[in-house]
């Protein structure tokens, strides 16, 4: 398995597939130097070979369906533009993130379209020094529907259950978790950066009977990509969606209303709250330790995004 | 010592082993049909008796025999080899429920092995990543196979209440694949281009065929009480698979994929069922954690069992040939190119 063994520093480096055209400094001579044409071959080799090794199906696979080689050659490549050029995300505290071992990231959801856990999982695997993978626990809805499904399984993503939460967590995985769900993602825009309910804390009792770091994490900038002035219910019941949004753009310009608008993202991933000396699987069947540890995550995030949203200069910018 | 649907693959290899172990004093085969030729030559001293689970004569055979471990393996997971899927109902829950009257009325009965399936977790979208045998499914198989499966084992579970003395383990089994081994699951992928469902990449989990020998032959050997998940670790994508293979898929938009599967079971390619199909969408994975701990023994990862079989079949791997011609040109193609610009 050469990409496990892989070092931190050439874990993000893309390997482009169309032969690293696009990388290719201009060159005021058309005559390139030998040192380049190694380079290319370089690249070259290693655009074949990946594309010999999904050909023959050669490449490791986990029980979860994670594809680490599609998702480091294809899947986040194809985000890459999106995140440095479209939203030109900055982060804060990337160190707050351990370098390995389990630790669960609890961010807050906006957006419409969950683009703000596909930054996320950018900025760990490009920005963070350990080139970490982030585990996002989705909703049943991703895994009903065809192409969404397989995608969000080979990039690393499971069902937002318990099993699974633990499962990932006993395996030292970074996981990320949006407690707010639906309410976060497919509230009107009116109500942009206020925390909604989070959940049952179903998350604090996963990361207390793994004995795992919880990691707030704020998003700012998602809320604007796509502002909902208005919800078609009736169409979205009979869709099965849990929300059909009406933005400025969309369904009024058709498709081009698709296109999110570019706003200025800010993450901030802040201090872990270690729960490993409050009491083990224990502690997760106290439901008032439980409330208290949801509260004071909710509250960091809340307050951390109020901070963020002062120190960025407009929307846009 | 008697094991039940010996004519098929899995119990006439089973009992084969088993006749060849002297620790067992006598083996007797049960099935409604003689094995065939090839396989009855494996068979050893084993006897056979040809009876049906269904009807009451089996009860005089446990007696007479004062049979000790039943190995039931008489679970049809494919309507054609019954003859008809109300046949296939009333072997896999009527036969059952007979066998386990005769056992429960033998009192030389000191162990019963039950082979199941992981389809009794169904198949949603809504399921955890892996099973744990203690996990209910989200919705109870409706159909075919699957549902005979979790019926079969509501009626060993009864029988474990009634006869606590007879150690019972369950053994809920993945696909099954290997070199040998004729399912409906290797038939599917050795069709010639493979119908998949459009928009879904199933992760399957499978077994080895002389792994699933072994495991039933522990849980014969040993005490093992218990219900457990049977099959390798890792799984395998059903594309990454096809690629293995050097098969090409052809994507069917899911309103359609019943009645192309209709029209497949007729012709007589694949005997799959809807639960079958649904399979194809969301694939399935168990824990078999357990199994290991208690075994001391694993079977073989999915993928090195798949190997097994891909190599089998390697004869029609249209996809991979192709691939290694085109890079061979494009690599030469840029050969050409590079000693051209360097050379200038």
């Amino acid at each position: 398995m050469p990409e496990a063994e892989r070092g931190p520093a050439e874990m993000g480096k893309v390997i482009p597939l169309d032969g690293g055209r696009a990388a290719r400094p201009p060159e005021p001579e058309p005559l390139p130097s030998a040192e380049d044409a190694t380079d290319w071959d370089r690249r070259l080799a290693g655009a074949l070979a990946f594309l010999r090794r999904r050909v023959s199906g050669d490449y490791p696979i986990d029980d979860f369906g994670f594809d680490p080689d599609l998702t480091e050659h294809v899947l986040l490549p194809a985000l890459r533009p999106l995140y440095n050029s479209w939203f030109r995300v900055e982060t804060r505290g990337l160190d707050n993130v351990p370098d390995e071992g389990a630790a669960l990231l609890v961010a807050n959801h906006s957006g419409t379209i969950p683009v703000d856990a596909l930054m996320t999982a950018v900025a760990l695997l490009d920005h963070h020094p350990a080139a970490r993978h982030l585990r996002l626990l989705a909703a049943d809805l991703v895994f009903t529907l065809p192409v969404v499904a397989p995608l969000a399984r080979k990039s690393g993503n499971t069902l937002a259950c318990n099993a699974d939460a633990e499962r990932l967590l006993s395996d030292g995985e970074l996981v990320g978790v949006f407690p707010e769900g639906f309410k976060g993602i497919g509230k009107p825009f009116s109500e942009r950066y206020k925390l909604q309910r989070f959940g049952r804390g179903g998350f604090v009792s996963a990361a207390l009977r793994t004995g795992t770091p919880i990691i707030p994490c704020s998003i700012v900038g998602a809320e604007e990509i796509y502002p909902m002035i208005g919800n078609v219910k009736s169409l979205a019941r009979l869709l099965g969606v849990p929300y059909l949004p009406v933005t400025p753009t969309f369904p009024l310009l058709g498709l081009l209303g698709l296109v999110p608008l570019p706003s200025k993202w800010l993450i901030e991933f802040g201090e872990p709250i270690e729960t490993a000396s409050l009491g083990g699987p224990a502690a997760a069947e106290d439901p008032m330790l439980v409330f208290n540890l949801t509260d004071q995550v909710r509250e960091t995030i809340q307050s951390t995004l109020y901070t963020l949203l002062l120190q960025r200069r407009s929307v846009f910018f | 010592m008697l094991v039940t649907g010996v004519s098929r693959h899995l119990g006439s290899r089973l009992v084969s082993v088993l006749a060849d172990d002297a620790r067992v004093e006598r083996v007797i085969g049960v099935d409604t049909v003689p094995p065939r030729k090839e396989l009855a030559a494996a068979l050893g001293r084993t006897e056979f008796v040809r009876a049906d689970i269904r009807n009451p004569l089996i009860a005089k055979v446990i007696a007479q025999a004062e049979v000790d471990t039943v190995v039931h393996l008489n679970v049809l997971a494919t309507p054609g080899s019954a003859g008809g899927r109300t046949a296939m109902k009333e072997i896999n829950v009527i036969g059952t429920m007979q066998l386990l009257a005769a056992c429960q009325k033998a009192p030389s009965m000191r162990k019963l092995v039950v082979k199941s399936t992981t389809a009794v977790y169904g198949s949603t979208p809504r399921d955890p990543a892996l099973f744990t045998e203690d996990v209910g499914p989200r919705s109870l198989p409706k159909s075919g196979y699957a549902k005979d499966a979790v019926e079969v084992e509501g009626y060993v579970r009864g029988f474990g209440r009634r006869r606590p003395d007879v150690t019972l383990s369950v053994l809920r089994f993945t696909n099954f694949i290997g070199p040998f081994i004729d399912t409906p699951l290797t038939r599917y992928l050795t069709l010639p281009v493979v119908p998949t469902v459009f928009g879904f990449d199933p992760r399957i989990q499978l077994c080895h065929e002389d792994d699933g020998i072994e495991v039933l032959r522990r849980a014969v050997a040993g005490d093992h009480p218990g219900i457990f998940n049977a099959g390798g670790t890792g799984v395998l994508l059903l594309s990454q698979a096809l690629r293995r293979l050097g098969r090409l898929a052809l994507p069917i938009p899911s309103p359609t994929v019943n009645a192309v599967a209709r029209a497949f079971r007729r012709a007589k390619l694949v005997d799959f069922s809807p639960e079958q199909m649904r399979f194809l969408e969301h694939g399935r994975v168990a824990d078999v954690s357990r199994l290991q701990a208690s075994l001391g023994w694993a079977p073989r990862p999915t993928a090195q069992a798949f190997d097994t079989f891909a190599a089998a079949h390697s004869g029609a791997r249209v996809v991979e040939a192709a691939a290694g011609a085109a890079e061979q040109r494009l690599l030469e193609l840029l050969a050409s190119g590079n000693s051209r610009v360097l050379g200038a």
